[in-house]
């Protein structure tokens, strides 16, 4: 039964992953997502799932490997330092093919850097964190209701690609408190085989490897080739945007996740100013919704870009790439765990552009 | 003619990679023979390590999985949790085990996970040429301490039987040599054992077999053998070192 609740984001994203097939979670603590594990200790055992504290981040990622590997729907979810930790991990669980989700409430950096909300783990996301040729499905949601929506649906999305999905969120995403619609419980019954999991009954012909191991140069090309083929399909399918006011814009903001809210005020406070402001959002991170943006890069109204993050300029760069120097693409940011707020965004805009 | 000697069937007919003279083969043929006699065929999940046993996974005939440097334990840990009702093993050599993935042997152990991990111990790196192990001997040669182990330049070798038995988690801890018949015969007893510990549900158990390495050590394979049974043998006394009825 769907029902509603005030949730704060990391408990909701733990209660979402549980209705959405989760039964085996590890990781470590740190802030600012030790409410997932909290939450996880005593509600994965009630639905018969196992929670696992573990020694390290990377003993957690390689815990989710084997579990993934053995079939089950396996979570982990950490902040910044903690997933550069489990990179090695992600890598070996996209060679060897394992679906399972991964949450990462990012704080600010580099180094230990601070607790308060930050975006600077962008490129490490999208672009590869780890060794090797690998993508995954990196959402960036902006509120709690989306994260529970997207988490959701996540382990069915890692399964059909057979690849990891991020979640890549923010202390702030998981600190606020919200309302949210809980989905019910989808049914484990439901769930699509997976022939090619280590479950035990293998000998012979019907062993199965769970490997990332390919010694001989051709046999790994053609699996980085087969890799590529996934990950095209899944930017096919999969691409995710919101656009807001942009049908006659001429300035479009751009920013994901919580940053993105705080740009849509911004939008209707240039509005409420006579500005012919509006708003892209990408919710899929990666991949990155080429198509839509580069039509607001074509449309005849818009006349400048000003892309806004927490970052001191990761995201700006995928949004050039796109843009191909057509408009003019400004550049807005606060980092180090501060917030820009939507009169930060109006006055950046008025003066910059 | 009467059948004397047959291989396991829970070895598949791939030919080993092994060196002449190194008892991995010897090790393998233990740990699937006595999956065999437990009959635990269709329930086993094998993980192999990063080292000399990374194909591991073709020579076992079980569903493997084949784990990152060190990380054997917890990949087992989560297999185990996932479908508690398999038989889950590890097989992790000394730098993959007691080096890089100290951190996972040691808790899963203090967790009592209840796996069975086998470790070889041959007192050196060999796949990647002959580096100095945390197990290596003081004065062994390696390529890393060419002059030989010098604890004051090098450190100290690590006794992992010892220590992991120091936690309460294990419910079986042992150490065995494959140095000659008798030894072998003892340790596939231990080995039979632990997986029996792990079948009861008592929780973690650990054989740790003193192996060969007759290409890094420069050694020929008998005088490998005998190296094991004098030096190793005197630094890592054979015994049991746990056992929880």
């Amino acid at each position: 039964m769907a029902e509603r609740k005030l949730m704060k984001g990391n408990e909701a994203i733990a209660e979402a992953a549980i209705r959405g097939g989760c039964r085996f979670y590890a990781g470590y603590p740190i802030t600012p997502q030790n409410e997932i594990p909290e939450y996880m200790s005593w509600r994965l055992p009630q639905v018969g799932g196992h929670f696992i504290q573990a020694e390290s981040e990377i003993a957690a990622i390689n815990m989710v490997y084997g579990s993934a590997g053995a079939g089950g729907r396996a979570m982990t979810s950490s902040s910044s330092p903690g997933v550069s930790l489990k990179q090695e991990g992600i890598s070996y669980i996209c060679g060897a093919e394992l679906p399972c989700v991964i949450i990462n409430m990012v704080r600010s950096g580099p180094g230990l850097g601070g607790i308060q909300p930050a975006q600077g783990d962008y490129f490490q996301a999208v672009k590869g964190g780890g060794h090797g040729d690998y993508r995954m499905l990196v959402y960036g949601p902006c509120s709690v209701q989306e994260c529970v929506d997207l988490v959701y649906n996540a382990f069915d999305k890692a399964e059909k690609y057979r690849l990891p999905v991020m979640i890549l969120g923010d202390g702030m995403l998981g600190q606020i408190m919200e309302a949210v619609t809980l989905p019910e419980m989808k049914d484990p019954a439901t769930f699509p085989k997976k022939p090619w999991a280590t479950t035990g009954e293998g000998f012979g012909k019907t062993r199965r490897i769970v490997n990332s191991l390919y010694i001989v140069p051709d046999e790994l090309e053609d699996m980085n080739h087969k890799l590529q083929k996934v990950y095209d399909d899944m930017c096919e399918n999969e691409t995710v945007f919101e656009e807001y006011l942009t049908e006659d814009a001429e300035l479009i903001i751009t920013a994901y996740g919580t940053v993105a809210r705080i740009a849509k005020s911004a939008v209707d406070l240039l509005r409420a100013q006579g500005v012919k402001a509006g708003l892209f959002r990408p919710v899929t991170l990666y991949p990155f919704p080429k198509d839509a943006l580069d039509k607001l890069a074509a449309q005849s109204s818009v006349k400048e870009f000003i892309a806004v993050e927490l970052s001191m300029g990761q995201y700006v760069e995928d949004v050039k790439l796109v843009v191909e120097g057509r408009k003019p693409v400004k550049f807005f940011n606060r980092t180090g765990g501060n917030v820009m707020s939507p009169e930060d965004i109006v006055e950046f805009a008025k003066k910059e552009a | 003619m009467a059948v004397v000697f047959k291989k396991t069937e829970m070895l598949t007919d791939t030919p080993l990679h092994y060196c002449p003279g190194c008892t991995h083969g010897i090790a393998h043929r233990l740990v699937a023979e006595a999956i065999e006699e437990l009959g635990l065929k269709g329930r086993v999940v094998g993980i192999a390590p990063v080292g000399c046993a990374v194909f591991a996974y073709k020579y076992f005939n079980c569903d493997m999985q084949e784990a990152a440097h060190g990380r054997a334990p917890a990949v087992a840990t989560g297999i185990k949790l996932t479908n508690p009702d398999n038989i889950v093993f590890a097989y992790q050599g000394d730098g993959d085990l007691a080096s890089i993935g100290m951190a996972e042997i040691v808790h899963a152990a203090a967790r009592g996970m209840n796996i069975t991990v086998i470790f070889i111990n041959n007192a050196i790196y060999g796949m990647t040429g002959g580096q100095m192990a945390p197990t290596t001997l003081l004065g062994q040669k390696a390529t890393t301490c060419p002059a030989g182990r010098d604890a004051k330049l090098n450190g100290n070798p690590i006794r992992m039987s010892e220590m992991l038995a120091t936690l309460d988690g294990p419910s079986y801890i042992a150490r065995c040599s494959l140095a000659d018949v008798p030894n072998i015969r003892k340790a596939k007893k231990a080995i039979l054992q632990a997986f029996k510990n792990q079948m009861e549900g008592k929780g973690f158990s650990f054989v740790e077999l003193l192996s060969t390495c007759p290409t890094n050590w420069h050694m020929s394979p008998v005088k490998a053998l005998d190296f094991v049974k004098n030096e190793m043998t005197a630094q890592y006394p054979l015994g049991v070192f746990k056992e929880v009825e």
